[in-house]
């Protein structure tokens, strides 16, 4: 392929997952600064596999595939620090921009006790629940960015969303 | 929680918790800037090239140029160049027991890498 026709490539793909990745690293990684960064190493990393991507995927959409370098990469970011980060979805700015108005101050709460018990799930199912929700992935572009089959990730997907209702459902017993 | 807070459409709510994330606006700025220091990190490292090259030019024949040209060449593909080139640089140092040693050992890299992008 011409390296002109590549870079053009590229372009494209880095205009329409942008905002895809940053989704993803964001709510993976908690913060907007590793956010960043994860999305950063992310089009780099496609940008130096891009050809190969190209050839393999067969047509296919290649958002799978950057999500899959962004899933990569933040395990590696987890690995090298040795902890979860220290802040999670710790800013609501999200939710301030969506729920401005009086009258959706209840149902901002709900979102936000939603947003907590996501957290709180196992990492498959959590970021599971983050290509369908946030990114809008249907369960076969999810299987292939997880490396699973089209029917397990139906099956984790339908679990994780069951494991979310339960917890935010369950009376917390501080009563808080 | 008691169960009437939730309305039934619980994905739903979910949608709206998980709401995509815009990255910020001067985002696209910086991510120029990381390849505009990518690119600046190869040009050090192919000026120090030359400076060995002067040593003994007969070790490089007619590589400096195409080099230099694929250096200054667009930001996607110098961002590639450079990207591969810098993640074998703690190997190379590690491998260069002198200074010239270890600019020969970059320069190769480098000029690999170029070949790869320039065939495209």
């Amino acid at each position: 392929m011409e390296k002109a026709e590549l870079d053009r490539q590229f372009t494209d793909l880095y205009k329409a997952h942008l905002r895809d990745v940053y989704s993803y690293s964001y709510y993976r990684v908690g913060n907007h600064h590793d956010a960043e960064d994860l999305t950063e190493q992310t089009f780099l990393q496609a940008y130096r596999h891009l050809e190969r991507a190209l050839a393999e995927s067969d047509g296919r959409p290649l958002r799978p595939w950057l999500i899959r370098i962004a899933h990569n990469l933040a395990a590696n970011l987890y690995r090298d620090r040795s902890r979860r980060p220290q802040t999670h979805i710790d800013d609501d700015s999200q939710l301030r921009t969506l729920h401005t108005t009086e009258d959706l101050v209840e149902g901002r709460d709900e979102l936000a006790r939603i947003l907590e018990a996501v957290k709180e799930l196992p990492d498959p199912r959590r970021e599971a629940l983050i290509m369908r929700f946030a990114l809008g992935m249907d369960n076969r572009e999810i299987a292939r960015a997880m490396g699973r089959t089209d029917g397990a990730t139906k099956v984790l997907i339908h679990r994780a969303i069951k494991q979310l209702e339960t917890m935010v459902r369950t009376p917390d017993p501080a009563g808080t | 929680m008691s169960d009437s807070i939730l309305p039934s459409d619980f994905e739903g709510l979910l949608r709206q918790a998980l709401t995509p994330v815009e990255p910020p606006a001067d985002f696209a700025v910086r991510f120029e800037q990381t390849l505009q220091n990518l690119t600046d990190i190869a040009a050090d490292e192919l000026d120090a090239w030359e400076l060995g090259a002067m040593r003994d030019p007969r070790n490089w024949p007619g590589v400096a140029r195409p080099v230099t040209a694929a250096a200054i060449g667009g930001a996607a593909g110098v961002a590639l160049v450079v990207v591969r080139v810098r993640a074998g640089r703690k190997k190379r140092r590690a491998g260069a027991g002198d200074p010239l040693a270890y600019v020969e050992q970059t320069v190769r890299a480098v000029a690999d890498e170029a070949r790869r992008v320039l065939d495209r």
